[in-house]
C-alpha cells in the first residue's frame, strides 16, 4: 500500500480564508484618520488638500451619475444599468494615478475609471441604453469599451501589454512614453480560465500591466468564499505575478498602490497583481435583487465603512472642506445628473453606416463592399421612410426604425 | 397649459413582462420632483420603488394597487406644466392638425412617451397598412396637450383631423335600460328585513354601463374580423362598445357575445350601495352581485405553496390538551423579572422555546423531503417560522438558529420578526430556509385547528388559545389553564410514534417548565 510522501505538506487546516482583511495596505481609516506608512507614504505625499478635495469631487461626481442612471433604469430609459456604488475609491483612486499614456481595459462597472479618463459620463449610458455597442473613442482616452464577459479582457489587456513592450515604450526612463497597462476585473472574474490564462503571459513575458481586482465580495450572488479558500490576491504569486491588497474604500492606498505598481510596469518591472477590498453596494445589475442572498448587517457593516464618507471626514478634520466648496460641488453633481438625464432620453441611434467603421485598422476592400452595397440599399429607400429616418431617440431597445422599411 | 405626460411601465428587471403595483406613494394632486420614488412594484425577480421622469403635479393613476399590469402600460398620468396657461377652449385647428400629421386620427391620448425595454413597434413610423384602416397605436406623440381646458378633455374624442380617411366614430346611443318594475320582484321585496330601511329599487342599470375606458394607446375603432364583425352587426351592438380582450386587442366572438349577455336589460331589487366593490381592491360584477378581487402577490403565493404542500406531502395531525396553569405563572414571574423588563414574555414564546427542545430530543422531524434526489435531508439546526397575520396576507418568516437563542433572545427576535411582518417588510431571506414552524392560533380564541405545513418542512405547531377550564388536578377538578396543542406532520418521512413524542415534549414543557432543565443541554 503506497504511502503519501512524507514531504507531502499537510493540508493547511487554519487557511486565512478570502474574507479576512489581514494585510491591506491602509493609509486612512473609516473615521478619516491619516495613518501613516513608511513604504506608501511616499507615493501620495505629493496630494495636497486641493488633490484630495479633487478626489473627492470625483467620488462625489460619479455617485451622483451612478444614481441617476440607476433612476433612468427604473424609468424605462435604459435596459440595465450596474452600479458602481461603494467602489468609488478604488476606481478613482487607481485611474488618477494612471499617466495619460496609460491603457485601461475595464469591465462593464468602471464608471469611475472612465470618469478619470476623461469620458463623458452619458456615454457609458449608450450600451446601456441599446442603442450602441460602445460610446467613446477608446484610443483618444486610453480607456478600451466596457467588456461584458467576465475576465476575457485580462487577455487582451495583457497582449495589449506586450504589444506596448515591442513598440519599445517600457524602461526608456522618458516618463511621457513608458507606459503601462491597466485591467479591472472582479472576484468572480478571477476563478476564470481567461484570467489564469492572462496571469501566466503576464508573468513570463514580464508584461507592462497592472491586474487590478476589485474584490466587492459577491459574484452576483456568489460570497468569495464560494470561489476562494485564499485571499484573491494570493492566487497570482503562484503565477509569478507579486500581488498586494489594499483597502479599496480608502482612496489614497488605492492611488499609492496603482501608482506604485504603474511605475514598475512602466519601468519594465513587469506585472503587479492589486486587489481592492471593497464592497459592491448596490445590487450586481437593476434586475438583481441582492436581498435575497445577503443580510441587512451586512449591507450597514459596510455602509459604515462607506469610501466618500471617509475622505470627507478626513477632509472635515482637517479643516479642508469648505462649505462653499461642498455646495458648488452638490450643485455641479445635480447638473451632471440633470445633463446625463437630458442626453439620455435624446440618445439615439448611431447611424447605421457607422457599423463599417472600424471593423479594421486599414482600408478592406470586402468591408467597402459592404458598405457601398448598404448605402445603395438607404438610397433606395429615400423618400419612403427609409431606415435611417424614424430615429426619435424614445424608445430603448430594438424598436424603432428599420423594421418597417424591410418589411415592405 | 397643463401638459400631461404618461409613465409606462418600465422593464425593472431584464426581460420581465409584468409587474404587481404594490404601493402607490402619490396620489393625484401630489406634486413631484424628478426621481421622486411614486411607486412601489413586485415583478417575479424583486420588489422595487421606480422614481418620477418628471417633475410636476400627478394628474391621475390609472393603475390600482394590487393590479398586475404588462410592461409597456400607462401607469400614471403626470401634468408636467401644471403653472401653465388654460390653453382656450377650442384649440386651434392647427395645433389638433401637429398631432395628428401621420393621418391616423387626431384624437389619440396614447401618449407613449416611453416604450419598455422589449416592446415591439416604438413610435414615429410613418408605415401606413391599407388605406382608410388606420392603425392608431402606432400612433405616438410625445406628449399629450389637450385641445381643452378640462383635464377630462384628455379622454374626449377630438375631432377627426381633415386629412384622416376613416369615419369619424359616432357617437354611441345609450344602451337601453328596461323600464323600471317595482312589481318585478315584490317577493324580494316583502322578504327584505324592516329595519335597515325601505329599500331602494333601482332598474339594474344596463350592467356594464358606459363601455369600459379604453385603457389609453388602445385604438378608437375596434379591430376585429369580419365574421365577428357580422354577428356584432346582427346582434346590434356597436363593436367600438365591446372591450377587446383578443391578441393585439382584437375583439373576439366571445367578447361579442359576451357584451351581449351582460347588455341583456334586467331588472334588480338592490340595496342603495350594494353594488359598490365591498373589497377597494376589487371590482363589481356586472350584475352588481359579486365582488371579484384579483389573484396577487402574497395571496398567490400563499394559495402556490399550500397547493404543494397539501397535495404532495400527505398530512397527519396530532392533538393534545395540556394543563399549562405552570406556564402561565412561569410568564407571569418573568414578566415581573427585570432581565425580561424589556422584552414581551408570551406563552407563545414558551411554546418557543418547548418545540426547540422538542426538536433537540427527536432531530428526526426537522427535516426536509428531497423528491428529486431521492434522499431525506435533516437539518442541524433550527429556522422556527412563526406564521403571520398581516395586511398583505400571511407569511411565515423565521427565526434563524432559534435552537441557539436563550429564552431573552428568542422573545427578542420574535418580537422583531412580527414587528418587520406588519410594517411589511420581511425580506425573502427572512422567509428563506425554514424548518419547522408554530402557527398561533389561539391569538385568535381558537381551540385548535389541522394546520398545512410550510412547504420544504415536516412539522408545524398549532397553539391554541389558553383558557380556565375545569381540569382533573391532583385528583380534584379544580379551575386550570388548559390549551390544545396540534402537530401536522409529512408522513413520508414522519412516522405516527414520532410526531407523537415531539408533542408529547412540547406539552411536557409547557406542563411544568421545569422539564426543560431536564432536557436542557
Amino acid at each position: 500500500m503506497p504511502q503519501p510522501p512524507a514531504a507531502l505538506p499537510a493540508p493547511s487546516a487554519q487557511a486565512p480564508g478570502p474574507l479576512h482583511a489581514e494585510g491591506l495596505v491602509q493609509l486612512l481609516t473609516p473615521s478619516g484618520e491619516r495613518v501613516g506608512d513608511p513604504a506608501w507614504d511616499p507615493w501620495v505625499e505629493h496630494l495636497d488638500a486641493a488633490a484630495l478635495r479633487g478626489l473627492y469631487r470625483d467620488m462625489v461626481l460619479v455617485r451622483r451619475f451612478d444614481t441617476e442612471a440607476t433612476a433612468l433604469q427604473r424609468q424605462g430609459e435604459l435596459a440595465l444599468f450596474a452600479q458602481a456604488l461603494g467602489q468609488e475609491a478604488a476606481q478613482v483612486g487607481s485611474g488618477r494615478a494612471l499617466a495619460p499614456q496609460d491603457h485601461v481595459f475595464p469591465s462593464y462597472r468602471e464608471h469611475g475609471v472612465a470618469h478619470t479618463r476623461g469620458v463623458d459620463l452619458a456615454d457609458v449610458l449608450r450600451l446601456f441604453r441599446g442603442v450602441d455597442h460602445g460610446g467613446w473613442d477608446p484610443v483618444a482616452h486610453g480607456f478600451h469599451l466596457y467588456t461584458l464577459v467576465i475576465g476575457s479582457h485580462t487577455l487582451h489587456a495583457v497582449g495589449y501589454a506586450m504589444g506596448v513592450q515591442r513598440d519599445g515604450d517600457v524602461g526608456t526612463g522618458d516618463a511621457s512614453r513608458d507606459t503601462a497597462v491597466v485591467t479591472y476585473f472582479g472576484d468572480g472574474a478571477t476563478a476564470q480560465g481567461d484570467v489564469s490564462e492572462a496571469l501566466v503571459f503576464a508573468a513570463v513575458n514580464r508584461a507592462p500591466v497592472v491586474l487590478f481586482c476589485q474584490n466587492n465580495q459577491w459574484a452576483i450572488s456568489e460570497p468569495t468564499t464560494r470561489q476562494a479558500v485564499v485571499p484573491i490576491a494570493d492566487r497570482a504569486p503562484g503565477f509569478g505575478v507579486p500581488s498586494v491588497r489594499v483597502d479599496g474604500n480608502d482612496v489614497l492606498a488605492t492611488y499609492a498602490v496603482t501608482a506604485a505598481a504603474l511605475e514598475r510596469a512602466r519601468s519594465g518591472g513587469g506585472p503587479t497583481f492589486v486587489e481592492a477590498f471593497t464592497y459592491r453596494m448596490g445590487a450586481h445589475t437593476t434586475s438583481d435583487d441582492p436581498s435575497r442572498y445577503r443580510s441587512a448587517d451586512e449591507e450597514q457593516h459596510w455602509r459604515d465603512r462607506d469610501p466618500i464618507d471617509r475622505l470627507r471626514r478626513h477632509l472635515e478634520a482637517t479643516g479642508e472642506l469648505p462649505d462653499a466648496f461642498v455646495d458648488d460641488l452638490a450643485h455641479e453633481a445635480d447638473a451632471l445628473g440633470e445633463r446625463v438625464r437630458t442626453a439620455v432620453r435624446a440618445m439615439g441611434r448611431p447611424e447605421a453606416a457607422s457599423m463599417f467603421e472600424h471593423v479594421y485598422a486599414t482600408p478592406h476592400a470586402g468591408v467597402d463592399a459592404d458598405r457601398a452595397a448598404y448605402e445603395r440599399f438607404e438610397a433606395a429607400m429615400e423618400g419612403t421612410g427609409g431606415p435611417t429616418s424614424t430615429t426619435t431617440g424614445t424608445t430603448t431597445g430594438m424598436t424603432t426604425g428599420t423594421t418597417g422599411g424591410h418589411a415592405r | 397649459m397643463p401638459t400631461y405626460e404618461q409613465f409606462l411601465l418600465p422593464d425593472a428587471g431584464e426581460g420581465l413582462t409584468e409587474a404587481d403595483i404594490v404601493t402607490w406613494l402619490v396620489g393625484p394632486g401630489d406634486t413631484v420632483s424628478v426621481n421622486q420614488p411614486i411607486v412601489e412594484i413586485e415583478t417575479a425577480k424583486s420588489l422595487v420603488e421606480l422614481p418620477s421622469p418628471w417633475a410636476g403635479v400627478v394628474h391621475r393613476l390609472l393603475v390600482e394597487p394590487g393590479a398586475t399590469v404588462e410592461v409597456g402600460t400607462p401607469i400614471i398620468e403626470v401634468d408636467v406644466d401644471p403653472g401653465g396657461r388654460a390653453a382656450p377652449a377650442a384649440g386651434g385647428p392647427e395645433e389638433r392638425a401637429s398631432g395628428a400629421d401621420d393621418g391616423t386620427g387626431g384624437d389619440e391620448t396614447s401618449g407613449a412617451v416611453l416604450v419598455g425595454y422589449g416592446l415591439g413597434e416604438g413610435g414615429g413610423s410613418r408605415r401606413r397598412r391599407g388605406a382608410g384602416a388606420p392603425v392608431a397605436a402606432e400612433a405616438q406623440p410625445a406628449s399629450v396637450t389637450p385641445a381643452a381646458s378640462a383635464p377630462a378633455a384628455a379622454d374626449a374624442p377630438a375631432p377627426a383631423p381633415a386629412p384622416a380617411p376613416a369615419p369619424v366614430p359616432v357617437p354611441v346611443p345609450a344602451p337601453v335600460s328596461a323600464p323600471v318594475s317595482a312589481t318585478a320582484t315584490p317577493a324580494r321585496l316583502e322578504a327584505a328585513p324592516v329595519a335597515v330601511g325601505a329599500p331602494t329599487v333601482v332598474a339594474a342599470p344596463e350592467p356594464p354601463a358606459p363601455p369600459a375606458p379604453r385603457a389609453p394607446g388602445t385604438p378608437r375603432h375596434a379591430l376585429a374580423k369580419p365574421p365577428v364583425r357580422k354577428l356584432a352587426r346582427e346582434l346590434g351592438i356597436d363593436l367600438d362598445t365591446v372591450t377587446p380582450t383578443g391578441p393585439g386587442g382584437i375583439v373576439t366572438r366571445e367578447d361579442v357575445l359576451g357584451h351581449s349577455r351582460r347588455a341583456e336589460p334586467r331588472a334588480l331589487a338592490t340595496y342603495a350601495a350594494d353594488d359598490t366593490p365591498w373589497l377597494a381592491s376589487g371590482t363589481v360584477s356586472p350584475d352588481g352581485r359579486q365582488t371579484r378581487v384579483p389573484v396577487r402577490s402574497v395571496r398567490k403565493r400563499t394559495a402556490e405553496a399550500m397547493v404543494s404542500s397539501a397535495f404532495t406531502a400527505p398530512h397527519v395531525t396530532v392533538f393534545q390538551t395540556v394543563d399549562v396553569t405552570a406556564t402561565m405563572r412561569l410568564v407571569e414571574r418573568l414578566r415581573g423579572d427585570r432581565e425580561f423588563a424589556d422584552v414581551r414574555v408570551t406563552p407563545l414564546l414558551v411554546a418557543a422555546k418547548a418545540l426547540t427542545l422538542a426538536v433537540r430530543r427527536h432531530p428526526e422531524i426537522n427535516a426536509a423531503w428531497d423528491e428529486a434526489a431521492q434522499e431525506i435531508v435533516y437539518k442541524h439546526y433550527v429556522n422556527l417560522g412563526i406564521a403571520a397575520a398581516t395586511p398583505r396576507g400571511l407569511v411565515v418568516p423565521n427565526i434563524k438558529d432559534a435552537h441557539r437563542q436563550s429564552l431573552h433572545d428568542l422573545a427578542e427576535s420574535i418580537a422583531a420578526l412580527t414587528a418587520t411582518a406588519r410594517a411589511g417588510r420581511t425580506s425573502p431571506t427572512d422567509m428563506a430556509d425554514g424548518t419547522i414552524t408554530i402557527t398561533n392560533v389561539g391569538v385568535f380564541g381558537i381551540d385548535t385547528g389541522t394546520p398545512i405545513l410550510n412547504p420544504g418542512e415536516s412539522a408545524i405547531l398549532a397553539f391554541g388559545a389558553i383558557r380556565q377550564q375545569p381540569w382533573v388536578h391532583k385528583g380534584k377538578v379544580k379551575p386550570r389553564h388548559v390549551t390544545q396543542l396540534a402537530l401536522s406532520f409529512d408522513h413520508r418521512l414522519v412516522d405516527g410514534e414520532l410526531g407523537a413524542r415531539v408533542l408529547a415534549d412540547v406539552a411536557a414543557v409547557l406542563h411544568d417548565p421545569a422539564q426543560a432543565l431536564v432536557w436542557g443541554y
